[in-house]
């Protein structure tokens, strides 16, 4: 532009503007520095997470189970995430850490409650309530907008397939051990089966419920292990041995 | 030979497919692989009949490769109206779902696999040609050169489309990430990828080989729109597959970094692919339709380089009083706050280029259009910085607002932006003297606009309500409504929602058979614009 004097900064933005290697380069460097700075502090500060007892890797049954919820698209209707405000307290149960996400690959907080908040409807509704409801949400919510997911009470689970699972989440870092990733096809059918000895299971992965959840003992459904999973929400920490300001940030 | 080279490829291409379908370890991913053969194996035949070989004395005819590569740009437009109609649909589908829920076809066209369907179709499909059709146009223009490395543009082209029926038809299987607008799995990621960086290859040659010293600002946002985008799709995507031949895959990130990391994609997925990259499109398309200069050279630059900065940083606003660490919540806020200055920035470099032509908005429905894209990018870019204090934000976050704030800027902004473009770019590309009708882009106009004022003042006043009744106490400390009484509080909202949708469907309707009649040449016999308004008359001499 004829009107600008020759030494100003913005006429110093024609070398810009005439040469397209300094452009690309710069845009890609400006657009690197906000996410170096917020993200990754997040894998070096030792405050991010707090350190708290009872966090333990998904049973492979919860694991099958997490993946149809993930599959299904929960997370679009359901948070995962409660927040420090009174009213939720209330209505879900203590907020969430950091802690009890550790293990999510990927996470699953949401963004949206079309439908209530999930982080802790572990133990609230029993089995047959789980099963009644995702079967017909309006025949025990009659307000609900729910979609039904009957379909997964005849789809059959794959648990041969279930060991490379476990073994995908070991590489991006889920402390699964070797031996329980030899043991994950039986462990999973362990879990659905309440006549089974649970002992080695319940060993690897405490405060495991073991239940037949879908209420069929003839099949291992996709619907046991979306309830198995949705029956452990929010129930590994230990919250009285739980001290809020042990890291304080 | 001609056209063999990308038959043959082609061919190969849907050989490995249908290997794929017979040893894929997974049911989603053995089906998925039957649909990417059926595509690739269409697209065989269609190639094989377009190979030619020279025999004597009949040569290869030739193709006159001087001018500007337009066919890829047409068959954008096309891509771009087709997958816009498409995605308004399933996302009238979906608000209706929410308001009458007997519409959840298990499993397939349940809410949960139809919501990325929706957002995919609009974001990447309808949008995402949008961008690539007119880059291809804008920086041939500007740059007075044509498209770098010969058919590698209809590559991009064809490569992008068929990653997004990947995308789609996987949402449909169940094939999902749950990462919010990058559902799409590893094998259909690393697609991607190849297909972004020729894209980047394409418009970098260009820019190379360019005969006007100057880049153009346009030229500044596509640019930066398509180097920033593949960095977030890189990162964001990082993912260990539980087998080479199987649909799923696990996230290198889990918990509280991967919450940032996906958001970090997720807001800049709005800030590179709906903002910047759109800006690229209104610094063209807004000073050709109004015939005047850009407002301010010092203000394209002083707003290109904030804006950029400035936008990696919000992501954390998505995230706040979660489980993610304060100084990051707080940061988020405050970068947000900040960037309301270079965000209106673009909208007042836009609005004031018509300076001097705003009587052409009489006359000109396009232009008009054009000015009501850059009123709702302001509103949204103002909307968005409110919501992300943290105070505001406790309230409207997990509400039908932010839904209502996405859709203000999606429909307005991104929406009549790429109309305007299209309107802008039909007559030109297919060689004709003018649009079908003008009037009946004054009909989209208003028809459009009535959707989008309905849709979100509906979303502000059920979000609102809905986030006021999620935390209401009776005077006895007690919460007054359960959950269900929220959920049934909103269908009244949810029918309106997707009343205003059908509105903004219909005037997309009247878009594409203009298009389609611009197209085969017809004009329509019409009162021009303006002209029905009384011309003003001399006073009599002697009347009072």
């Amino acid at each position: 532009m004829s009107s600008q004097s020759p030494n100003s900064i913005l006429s110093k933005h024609q070398i810009i503007e005439r040469n397209v290697s300094i452009l690309l380069v710069l845009s890609l460097l400006v657009v690197t520095i906000g996410g170096l700075v917020e993200v990754a502090p997040l894998f070096w500060l030792e405050n991010t997470i707090e350190k708290v007892n009872g966090m333990r890797p998904y049973t492979p049954l919860e694991l099958a189970g997490r993946d149809i919820y993930v599959r299904e698209g929960c997370y679009l209707c359901h948070s995962q995430m409660i927040r420090p405000f009174r009213d939720e307290v209330e209505r879900y149960g203590h907020y969430s850490l950091a802690a009890e996400s550790m293990y999510d690959h990927p996470f699953q907080w949401g963004s949206k409650r079309t439908g209530p908040d999930l982080a802790r409807v572990g133990g609230k509704y029993s089995n047959d309530w789980h099963v009644q409801h995702l079967t017909n949400p309006r025949s025990v919510v009659p307000e609900s907008i729910m979609p039904p997911y009957s379909f997964l009470a005849d789809s059959d689970l794959n648990p041969k397939a279930i060991a490379s699972h476990l073994l995908a989440n070991k590489r991006v870092g889920v402390p699964y051990t070797d031996e329980m990733i030899a043991r994950a096809e039986a462990d999973m059918r362990t879990q659905a089966d309440p006549m089974a000895d649970s002992k080695a299971l319940l060993t690897s992965y405490p405060k495991t419920t073991v239940a037949d959840f879908d209420g069929n003992p003839m099949r291992l459904t996709e619907m046991d292990a979306l309830v198995a999973y949705l029956q452990m929400l929010g129930t590994l920490v230990d919250y009285s041995a739980y001290n809020p300001t042990q890291d304080d940030r | 030979m001609k056209n063999g080279f990308a038959a043959i490829s082609v061919a190969v291409g849907a050989l490995v497919a249908l290997l794929a379908a017979a040893m894929g370890q997974d049911d989603a991913f053995r089906a998925h692989m039957w649909i990417a053969f059926a595509t690739l194996g269409i697209a065989t035949i269609f190639l094989f009949r377009r190979v030619e070989f020279a025999t004597p004395g009949h040569p290869l005819t030739v193709e006159d490769n001087s001018g500007y590569l337009d066919g890829v740009v047409r068959y954008g437009v096309i891509a771009t109206l087709f997958w816009g109609i498409a995605g308004f649909l399933v996302g009238i589908i979906i608000a209706s779902e929410l308001a009458w829920p007997l519409l959840n076809l298990e499993p397939y066209l349940n809410f949960g696999r139809l919501r990325p369907l929706h957002t995919s179709a609009v974001i990447f499909a309808f949008g995402g040609n949008a961008l690539i059709a007119t880059s291809f146009y804008v920086v041939q223009r500007t740059t007075r050169a044509r498209l770098w490395g010969g058919n590698l543009a209809w590559f991009v082209f064809w490569g992008y489309n068929f990653f997004i029926v990947m995308a789609g038809t996987g949402y449909l299987l169940g094939i999902t990430q749950s990462r919010e607008y990058a559902e799409p799995e590893w094998y259909v990621d690393i697609w991607l990828t190849i297909v972004w960086v020729c894209y980047l290859l394409v418009f970098l040659g260009t820019l190379v080989k360019r005969k006007e010293p100057h880049i153009y600002v346009a030229n500044w946002f596509y640019l930066s729109f398509i180097v920033t985008v593949a960095m977030l799709h890189l990162v964001n995507n990082l993912a260990v597959p539980v087998s080479f031949l199987g649909s799923k895959s696990y996230s290198a990130f889990s918990g509280v970094q991967d919450a940032l990391i996906q958001w970090w994609y997720g807001h800049n997925a709005v800030g590179f692919f709906l903002t910047a990259g759109f800006l690229g499109m209104m610094y063209y398309f807004v000073p050709k339709q109004a015939g005047r200069p850009i407002y301010s050279y010092r203000l394209s630059i002083i707003h290109f380089w904030a804006l950029i900065f400035l936008y990696i940083w919000a992501g954390p606003h998505h995230l706040h009083y979660t489980a993610l660490p304060d100084w990051a919540q707080t940061l988020g806020m405050v970068f947000s706050v900040m960037l309301w200055m270079p965000s209106w920035g673009g909208m007042i470099n836009g609005l004031l280029t018509l300076s001097g032509a705003w009587d052409k908005l009489r006359t000109d429905p396009i232009l008009r259009m054009f000015v009501l894209s850059l009123a709702f990018y302001g509103m949204s870019t103002f909307e968005g910085p409110l919501m992300a204090i943290k105070t505001v934000n406790a309230l409207s976050h997990y509400t039908d607002w932010t839904i209502g704030h996405v859709h203000s800027g999606a429909l307005g902004w991104v929406g009549m932006v790429s109309f305007g473009a299209v309107y802008h770019l039909v007559p030109k590309l297919w060689n004709r003297t003018q649009l079908y009708s003008l009037r009946m882009v004054n009909w989209h106009f208003w028809l459009a606009t009535l959707g989008i004022v309905v849709y979100a003042s509906v979303m502000w006043v059920s979000g609102i309500m809905q986030g006021l009744m999620w935390r209401e106490y009776n005077d006895q400390g007690f919460l007054v409504y359960s959950f269900a009484e929220t959920v049934a509080a909103m269908h009244p909202y949810y029918v309106m929602r997707a009343f205003g949708g059908v509105l903004y469907l219909s005037g997309a309707l009247v878009m594409v058979f203009n298009v389609y009649k611009t197209i085969k040449g017809d004009i329509r016999n019409e009162i021009p614009m303006g002209a029905e308004a009384p011309t003003l008359q001399p006073a009599k001499a002697g009347a009072l």
